[in-house]
C-alpha cells in the first residue's frame, strides 16, 4: 500500500524515521508512530490472527484496540493487542492461536466441522460413555485458549501513583476538550485522560459535517489550549480502565497504574461503532468506517484495492469521500437505507463518480483465491424488513467500511450504577441514571454532530462546576441547547444467509443462528444467552455483540430490545497486564531488630507469620544437638530468646481497668500495680481466641501482650468493642515499638545482676508475676518476672532501638555464667515440658476454656466479659474433648502434630504438640481426648504416620517440674 | 465425532424446540405443594431430587432474577471435599460423589473435571492442621496428603515456592479436587426438574412469606400470592433477609466476595491451587482463562460491586505464585455476596416456622454442596420433616446449643 503524509494524512506518522520488527518471522519495516497493526497493513498483511474457536483468519476490525482480531504475541507477552502496540525496533511479534502457520492453520478444520459444532455443543457431546469427558477435556483445553504464555518470564516491577483532581475528563475528543477546557478556565483543576498518544479524538480522522480542514483546524486550537492550560493535566496514552466507587479511578499510563481520587468525573468516552451482520464480514479487509478514517488520517496507509463502504447512517459517506479525498479507489457505497437523511450526501457521491446503491446490503463477502483477504462482496437488494432480495452487482475490492451505528461506550457509566435504555425511534442504547458526580457528553450521550458534541461537552463540564460550587467564567456560565437528532443507527443491520458465518460476535465466532438457536433451547434471558453461547465474553467483552445480540434476542423472544437488555459491564475496560496492578509486590517481611546478630550468631531462620525467627542456633547438620545444647542451658545455666515478635498493646486512661476487666476472662479492677496477671480472650462464641500477659503499670495504664500471630486481631477487636463501649481510654499497638526478651534459667538473675540493674532482683523484692521498671545495663526496661518456659526468668521489654544494645550488654555478662542464644524449637520443647499450652496450637477455632483447663484464669466474680455468657453455658453441659498431657517410651513411633486420637474406630481428637524430650528421655504431648479418658493413666490410641498405632499414656502435666520450684527460685 | 454433533450436523434445521434444555415461561399457578424460593443451583437440585426420587411435581422453583443467577454463576466453582470436621468431609464428600456421576445423569455435560486440588502451607501451624485434615480425610475415604515440596515442584512446576518471602513448607494435595462448568449444573438440574414437571419460574421475585399460627402458608409474589403446602428458602446471599420476612432471625453476617479472570491462554495448569497465607487461589478453565480468587472483603455489605484496594492485594499475590502471570491480562472482576456463618458450615434443615425449611449459610462453599443439598433438603420434604443423618449436624439450633461444627481453618484460603 502507498504511504501519504500531509497534513491531513498520516499525521501520526513520521516518514523519516523507520522502524523494522517482525511479525512471524518476517522483517516488517514501518514508521515512526505506527503501531504493530498498522505497519502490517501498510505493508499489506491483513491476516494477523486466527479466531477462537473456528481458527479463521483474522485482520484488523477497529483499528483502536477495541476488538480481539489483532490479538498478537512477543516472546514475553501473550494476548497483546497490534493496533495498540507502538511499532518499536527490534520488537519480535508473533501471531497466536494456530496450529502449523498463520497462513496454514491445520485447526481451521474446526471452521469446516462448524456444522457439527453448533452453539453449546459442548454440553450435548463428550460425556458418553461416563467418563469419556476426561479424554476430551485436554482436547478441548488445547483447543481454547489464545496465546502462550511464556512459564520463564520474571514478574515485572512496576510503580504506582496517586493522584487528584477536581474533575477527570476521560477523553480528549471533541467533548473532553471542551469540558476539560471550561472547567479549568474556571479554575478547578482538571485531569484529562486519552487513550491515544495524542488528544483530538475523532477531530484527528473523521470529517464530521464540514471538510477535514475544518475540523483539523479546529482540533488544533483547541488542543494547544489544553495542553498549556496550567489547571489541566493531561494523561495521554492513558487508559482510565474503571470506575471504583467515589470516583475512584484507575488509569493505565504505559507501564504504570495512577490511582486517581477525582470529585467529579465527565465520560466523553465515545463510542464504540457497530458492524453489518453479514455472511463472512470477519474476513480481513472488512472493518469499521472508523477503521479505515484512522487508517488514512493517522496512519497514511492508503489502500491499492478497490474499496466499498457499506452504510447505516450519513457519517459512512464521510468516510467515503474522506477516502476518496486520501487516494483511496472508493469502488461504491453501498447503503442498507433507502435514501439518505441528507440527501446532499448521496448528490455528492454521484459527484464523486462512486457508484451508489441504496436499500442495498452486502449478502456475502468473498475471499480471493489465493490469499485470506475480502476480494468481493455481492451486493443485493433489501426487502422490507430487513429482508434480502435479489443480487444486483459482485464488485471487486480489497477493502469494505462498514457502519451499522453506534453504542455508546458505556463500561465506565454503568460500572458506575448508570443504566442503558433502548430508544426505539434512534433504535440506539442511551445511558441514564448517572451517579451523583458523573456526566456524559459526546457520542457516549448520543450527541454526534461535531458543535452539539462540543457545546455537550461545555455543559457537561458546567454541571461538573455546579457540583462543585464553582462558578464558571461569565461569558461560558449559561447552558447550551444541546438536541442531538441525528439518526446514526440502523435498526436491522442483518442479513441472515442459509450457510451462516454471518458474525454477531467475532470474539467467540457467534453467528446469527447461534444467538438465535441459544433462545430455542430456552436459554432466553440475555444473561442465559450469553453464558449459553458466550456471546460477549471474549476480549472485548461484548463492545460489538452486545447491541446486535439485545435485537437479535428481543426479536427471537417476542419483547422489545429495552426488556431485553445488555449483560453486565464489569472491570476493567481493557484488558489490564497483571503486572500493573501487582505493582511491586508489598508484602512484607519482618525482622527483629536483632536479627543480623541472629544470623551473625549462627541461627537458622524460620518464618513465623510475616516474622522471620532463629528455629535454634547452629549448624543444620546437628540440629538435634543445637536444640537440646540450648535447652540445656536453659534448665542448667541461662539462657536468652529474643521475644520481640509478641504483641505489645498499651491502655491508658480511666477506664483502662474497667475495659480489661469486660475484654479479658480475669480480674483486672483489683490486680495491684506492678503485678501481672495472665490474660485469656474469649470470643462471643466462648472459645479462646488469644493469651498474654497483663502488666498494671499505674492505676490507669496496663501494658498487655498478645500472641505474635493474634495481636493485630486482638487490637482490632479492642478497637471494635471500644467503639461500642466509648470508654475512656486510648488503645495503642506498640508491638513495633517495643522489643523483649527473656532471660530464662537457674542463672538469669546473676547475668542481669552482672550486667547492672537499678532493681533488686531478689524473690523477696521481685517475686513471680512481679512487673518493674528497671535500668538494666543502663537501658531503660520494663521487666515481668515470668515462667513461661518453666525455669527462674525475666521478660526485658526495651524501646526496639535500644535493643541491640541490651543483648550484647546482657550476652557479654552471660558469657562467664554460660548463656546461651536459643530458639523457637528450643523454647516449644521447655514450655511444653511445663505443660504451657501456645493458643493456636493448643487451641482451634472451638476450643472452650475448660477443655484446656482454664478454668481458674476465669474469673466468676464480675458480671461480664466478652464471651462470658457462652462460656457459662458451655461449663454446664458436658465437655465434648479435652486437652491432656499424654507420654510414650521413646522406642514409639512418634506422633506428629495433627495427627487423630481414635477411640472405638471413631476420631475422638488430635495431637496438638509433640516433642521427644531430652530431658525426660520420654515422647510428650498434648491432645485432644474423649473427655472420659482425660484420666491419669489411661491409654489413648494415636493413629501416626502409615496408620501406625501408637498406645500413650495420659499423664498429668506439667511434665517437668510439677511443683512448680524452680520458676520460684 | 460425538454421535450428538453428527446428528445435528446432518440435519437442515436442528429441531431444538422439540428438546429444549428449558421450558417456555408459564402463567403462576395459585397453590403448589412446594414452593422453592431461590432458582439457583441449590434451588434447582431440591426440585429435581423431588421430582425424581419422591415423585413430588407440583413443585414451583421461583426466581427474582434469572436462573442460576445468583452465587451459581459468581462462584469458582471449586468441588473438593478435603474439611476437617467429620461432620463436614462426610457430607461434602457425598457431594462428589454426585457430582461425578452428574453429566451422565442429567444426559447433560456439566464438564466435571477432576483436577486435584493443591493447598499449599507456609507456617508450621498450618502443617499440622493440614496433616489433621488430611487424616481426618483418609479416615472417611477421602483421597488426601499430606506433601513436601518436592512433590509439589513435580505437580505444579510453574509453581514458585517461595512467593512473597513465605516459603512452601508443605501442601495439602487433595486427588479428588475438581471444577466444573458451574452455570451447567443449574441448568442440568433445571432441565431434569422441569422435564418431570416442576415449573421454574424467572423473574418472580419473593416479597414476602406468609405465616398463620406459626406455620407457613404460601408466598406472596411480584406476580401474585401463592398457597404452599411447604416453602424453602436458597437464597444465598440474601438468607437473612428473606428469613427476615418470614420472622425469624438467622446468624448469618453477608460479605461480598470477588474473583477475576484472565484474558485465556494454552494451558499449562491443571491442578488447582491455593495459598492458605497468600489468600489466594489459581485454577485454569477449561477455556484457557485463569480464575483468581480470594478472601472476602473485609466489611459486611449487601452489594457486589467490584473494588480496586482488593484486586491489587489479590492480584500481587497471584504474580507471587506464579510469576510469570506478571505478562498475563486481566479481562474481568466481580463479585457475589456470602452469607457467612460463625463456624463456617451452613444451615440446612428446620426452621422456627412449620413447614418452611431452611437451605442458607452457604458462605463460599455452597456450589460444591449442591448435588448433596438438594438431595437432602428433598428427603426433608419428602419426610414431612424427617431430618437426613448427613445434615443433622448443620441445623439451626446448633448455634444455641453449641455444637457448632467449626471449619474456619479448611475454608478460609480456598473456596
Amino acid at each position: 500500500m502507498k504511504r501519504l503524509k500531509n497534513a491531513h494524512f498520516g499525521q501520526w506518522i513520521d516518514p523519516s524515521q523507520t522502524v523494522q520488527f517482525t511479525f512471524e518471522g518476517e522483517l516488517i519495516r514501518g514508521l515512526e508512530g505506527d503501531t504493530v497493526a498498522s505497519a502490517l497493513l501498510a505493508n499489506d498483511q491483513w491476516l494477523q490472527s486466527r479466531s477462537f474457536k473456528y481458527h479463521r483468519p483474522r485482520g484488523p476490525l477497529t483499528l483502536s484496540g477495541h476488538d480481539a482480531n489483532t490479538l498478537v504475541q512477543t516472546p514475553t507477552t501473550p494476548n497483546l493487542l497490534a493496533d495498540r502496540l507502538p511499532a518499536e525496533d527490534h520488537l519480535t511479534v508473533t501471531a497466536q492461536n494456530y496450529t502449523g502457520s498463520l497462513h496454514f492453520d491445520l485447526s481451521r478444520l474446526l471452521d469446516w466441522c462448524g456444522r457439527f459444532l453448533p452453539v453449546g455443543f459442548y454440553y450435548k457431546a463428550f460425556f458418553k460413555p461416563r467418563g469419556i469427558w476426561a479424554w476430551w477435556e485436554p482436547i478441548v483445553r488445547k483447543a481454547a485458549g489464545l496465546g502462550s504464555s511464556n512459564l520463564s518470564v520474571k514478574a515485572a516491577y512496576n510503580d504506582k501513583t496517586y493522584a487528584f483532581a477536581d474533575v477527570a475528563v476521560i477523553g480528549a475528543g471533541p467533548a473532553g476538550l471542551n469540558a476539560a477546557l471550561l472547567a479549568a478556565n474556571a479554575g478547578a483543576q482538571v485531569t484529562l485522560v486519552e487513550q491515544e498518544p495524542h488528544l483530538g479524538g475523532s477531530m484527528n480522522y473523521h470529517a464530521f459535517a464540514g471538510d477535514c480542514e475544518t475540523t483539523k483546524s479546529a482540533r488544533d486550537i483547541l488542543v494547544a489550549a489544553v495542553e498549556t492550560h496550567e489547571n489541566i493535566d493531561v494523561l495521554s496514552s492513558s487508559t482510565c480502565n474503571a470506575w471504583f466507587g467515589d470516583h475512584y479511578l484507575p488509569i493505565i499510563q504505559k507501564s504504570r497504574l495512577i490511582k486517581l481520587r477525582a470529585k467529579q468525573t465527565i465520560l466523553t468516552t465515545g463510542s464504540s461503532e457497530q458492524h453489518v451482520v453479514f455472511r463472512n464480514n470477519d474476513l480481513p479487509g472488512v472493518v469499521m468506517c472508523s477503521a479505515l478514517d484512522r487508517l488514512m488520517r493517522l496512519y497514511g496507509v492508503v489502500p491499492s484495492a478497490p474499496v466499498v463502504v457499506l452504510a447505516g447512517n450519513d457519517l459512512a459517506y464521510r468516510t467515503a469521500f474522506s477516502g476518496q479525498d486520501g487516494g483511496a479507489n472508493v469502488a461504491a457505497i453501498v447503503d442498507l437505507r433507502t435514501t439518505c437523511n441528507n440527501t446532499a450526501l448521496s448528490d455528492e457521491a454521484k459527484r464523486r463518480n462512486i457508484a451508489l446503491f441504496q436499500g442495498c446490503g452486502i449478502y456475502e463477502a468473498k475471499k480471493g483465491l489465493f490469499n485470506h483477504g475480502l476480494s468481493q462482496v455481492d451486493v443485493h437488494k433489501l426487502a422490507e424488513r430487513g429482508e434480502v432480495a435479489e443480487k444486483l452487482v459482485s464488485i471487486d475490492c480489497g477493502l469494505l467500511a462498514m457502519s451499522a451505528g453506534f453504542m455508546p461506550s458505556y463500561q465506565l457509566a454503568c460500572q458506575a450504577g448508570a443504566v442503558l435504555s433502548y430508544d426505539d425511534s434512534k433504535s440506539q442504547f442511551k445511558l441514564s441514571n448517572l451517579p451523583q458526580g458523573m456526566h456524559l457528553a459526546g457520542s457516549v450521550n448520543s450527541v454526534f454532530s461535531l458543535d452539539l458534541v462540543e457545546a455537550d461537552g461545555r455543559n457537561a463540564a458546567r454541571q461538573a462546576l455546579s457540583n462543585l460550587g464553582v462558578a464558571p467564567e461569565s461569558e461560558t456560565a449559561s447552558a447550551e441547547d444541546v438536541n442531538c437528532t441525528e439518526q446514526v443507527n440502523h435498526p436491522w443491520p442483518f442479513l441472515k444467509h442459509p450457510k451462516g458465518r454471518e458474525f454477531v460476535d467475532f470474539d467467540e465466532d457467534l453467528q446469527i443462528k447461534d444467538i438465535i438457536n441459544a433462545t430455542r433451547m430456552g436459554y432466553r434471558d440475555i444473561q442465559l444467552v450469553k453464558r449459553f453461547s458466550t456471546v460477549g465474553m471474549g476480549p472485548s467483552q461484548g463492545r460489538h455483540s452486545a447491541l446486535p445480540t439485545a435485537r437479535l434476542v428481543a426479536k427471537t423472544t417476542d419483547r422489545t430490545v429495552h426488556e431485553t437488555g445488555v449483560t453486565t459491564a464489569r472491570p476493567p475496560l481493557m484488558p489490564e497486564p497483571l503486572g500493573l496492578l501487582a505493582g511491586r509486590r508489598f508484602h512484607p517481611l519482618r525482622r527483629t531488630p536483632l536479627h543480623h546478630r541472629h544470623l551473625a550468631l549462627g541461627a537458622q531462620m524460620m518464618p513465623a507469620g510475616s516474622w522471620q525467627r532463629p528455629a535454634y542456633f547452629g549448624d543444620p547438620k546437628q540440629r538435634t544437638a543445637c536444640v537440646q545444647a540450648e535447652v540445656t542451658a536453659v534448665r542448667r545455666g541461662v539462657g536468652i530468646i529474643d521475644v520481640s515478635t509478641l504483641g505489645g498493646i498499651e491502655l491508658r486512661g480511666p477506664d483502662a481497668p474497667e475495659f480489661m476487666n469486660r475484654l479479658y476472662t480475669f480480674g483486672f479492677v483489683k490486680q495491684p500495680i506492678g503485678k501481672t496477671r495472665y490474660a485469656v480472650l474469649t470470643n462471643e462464641q466462648g472459645v479462646v481466641a488469644d493469651d498474654g500477659v497483663a502488666a498494671r503499670l499505674g492505676e490507669h495504664h496496663y501494658y498487655v501482650t498478645a500472641t505474635s500471630s493474634g495481636v493485630d486481631r486482638v487490637y482490632r477487636d479492642m478497637l471494635r468493642w471500644n467503639a461500642q463501649w466509648r470508654l475512656d481510654l486510648d488503645i495503642a499497638n506498640v508491638t513495633s515499638a517495643f522489643s523483649a526478651i527473656n532471660v530464662a534459667g537457674p542463672l538469669s538473675r546473676q547475668v542481669i545482676e552482672s550486667a547492672g540493674c537499678s532493681v533488686d532482683l531478689s524473690t523477696e523484692h521481685f517475686p513471680y508475676l512481679a512487673y518493674q521498671e528497671a535500668s538494666v545495663a543502663g537501658i531503660p526496661a520494663r521487666m515481668m518476672r515470668v515462667g513461661f518456659v518453666g525455669e527462674l526468668g525475666y521478660e526485658l521489654h526495651v524501646p526496639s532501638p535500644l535493643m541491640g544494645e541490651l543483648w550484647d550488654r546482657l550476652l557479654t555478662s552471660g558469657e562467664a555464667h554460660g548463656i546461651r542464644p536459643f530458639g523457637i524449637e528450643a523454647q516449644r520443647l521447655l514450655r511444653l515440658e511445663k505443660g504451657h499450652i501456645i493458643v493456636g496450637q493448643d487451641t482451634d477455632g472451638m476450643t472452650q476454656p475448660d477443655e484446656v483447663s482454664l478454668r481458674w484464669a476465669i474469673s466468676s466474680k464480675k458480671p461480664f466479659f466478652v464471651g462470658s455468657k457462652s462460656v457459662d453455658i458451655l461449663s454446664k453441659s458436658p465437655l465434648k474433648r479435652q486437652l491432656v498431657g499424654f507420654e510414650l517410651d521413646a522406642t514409639s513411633p512418634q506422633p506428629k502434630e495433627g495427627h487423630l486420637v481414635i477411640r472405638n474406630g471413631d476420631i475422638v481428637g488430635s495431637v496438638t504438640s509433640c516433642e521427644y524430650s531430652p530431658t525426660l528421655k520420654k515422647i510428650i504431648g498434648l491432645a485432644y481426648v474423649h473427655p472420659e479418658d482425660a484420666v491419669s493413666g489411661t491409654t489413648v490410641v494415636i493413629r501416626t504416620d502409615d496408620a501406625v498405632h501408637a498406645h500413650a499414656q495420659v499423664v498429668e502435666t506439667p511434665f517437668y517440674d510439677p511443683d512448680n520450684l524452680r520458676q520460684a527460685l | 465425532m460425538p454421535l450428538g454433533l453428527l446428528k445435528y450436523g446432518l440435519s437442515q434445521d436442528f429441531p431444538f424446540e422439540k428438546d429444549p434444555d428449558l421450558p417456555l415461561p408459564t402463567d403462576l399457578k395459585r397453590q403448589y405443594d412446594v414452593v422453592i424460593i431461590g432458582g439457583g443451583g441449590h434451588g434447582v437440585a431440591t426440585a429435581y431430587y423431588l421430582a425424581k426420587y419422591h415423585g413430588i411435581t407440583n413443585v414451583a422453583v421461583l426466581e427474582k432474577g434469572y436462573l442460576g443467577g445468583g452465587n451459581t454463576a459468581r462462584n469458582t466453582a471449586v468441588i473438593r471435599s478435603n474439611y476437617l470436621t467429620p461432620e463436614g468431609v462426610k457430607f461434602y464428600s457425598e457431594s462428589v460423589k454426585l457430582y461425578e456421576n452428574l453429566s451422565n445423569e442429567f444426559n447433560f455435560n456439566i464438564m466435571y473435571s477432576r483436577r486435584g486440588q493443591l493447598t499449599l502451607a507456609h507456617t508450621d501451624a498450618t502443617v499440622c492442621a493440614f496433616r489433621q485434615r488430611a487424616e481426618v480425610n483418609k479416615h472417611f475415604g477421602g483421597r488426601t496428603e499430606l506433601i513436601d515440596p518436592t512433590d509439589i515442584a513435580q505437580l505444579v512446576p510453574t509453581l514458585n515456592l517461595n512467593p512473597a518471602n513465605l516459603p512452601v513448607l508443605a501442601g495439602l494435595w487433595h486427588k479428588d479436587g475438581a471444577t466444573a462448568r458451574h452455570d451447567a449444573v443449574a441448568w442440568g438440574y433445571a432441565r431434569g426438574a422441569t422435564q418431570r414437571g416442576v415449573e421454574l419460574h424467572q423473574l418472580t421475585e419473593v416479597t414476602d412469606v406468609l405465616v398463620s399460627n406459626g406455620r407457613v402458608t404460601g408466598v406472596k409474589t411480584t406476580r401474585g400470592g401463592i398457597d404452599a403446602g411447604v416453602v424453602i428458602q436458597a437464597v444465598a446471599g440474601h438468607s437473612a433477609l428473606l428469613a427476615q420476612k418470614a420472622g425469624f432471625p438467622l446468624p448469618i453476617v453477608a460479605y461480598p466476595l470477588q474473583a477475576m479472570v484472565t484474558l485465556p491462554v494454552k494451558p499449562f495448569l491443571t491442578p488447582l491451587v491455593s495459598s492458605s497465607a497468600l489468600h489466594c487461589y489459581i485454577q485454569q478453565t477449561s477455556r484457557g482463562e485463569m480464575v483468581i480468587g480470594g478472601g472476602s472483603d473485609p466489611y459486611p455489605l449487601y452489594n457486589s460491586r467490584a473494588s480496586l484496594p482488593l484486586k491489587e492485594n489479590l492480584i500481587s499475590s497471584a504474580v507471587e505464585m506464579f510469576p510469570f502471570l506478571s505478562e498475563m491480562r486481566l479481562l474481568r472482576q466481580w463479585a457475589g455476596i456470602t452469607d457467612m456463618t460463625s463456624d463456617y458450615s451452613p444451615i440446612m434443615g428446620l426452621s422456627p416456622l412449620e413447614n418452611y425449611y431452611i437451605d442458607a449459610g452457604w458462605g463460599t462453599w455452597g456450589f460444591k454442596a449442591t448435588p448433596i443439598c438438594g438431595k437432602t433438603m428433598a428427603e426433608l420434604v419428602a419426610t414431612g420433616g424427617k431430618v437426613p443423618e448427613l445434615i443433622q449436624p448443620f441445623e439451626l439450633a446448633r448455634f444455641d446449643r453449641f455444637k457448632q461444627v467449626n471449619e474456619m481453618g479448611a475454608t478460609a484460603a480456598s473456596h
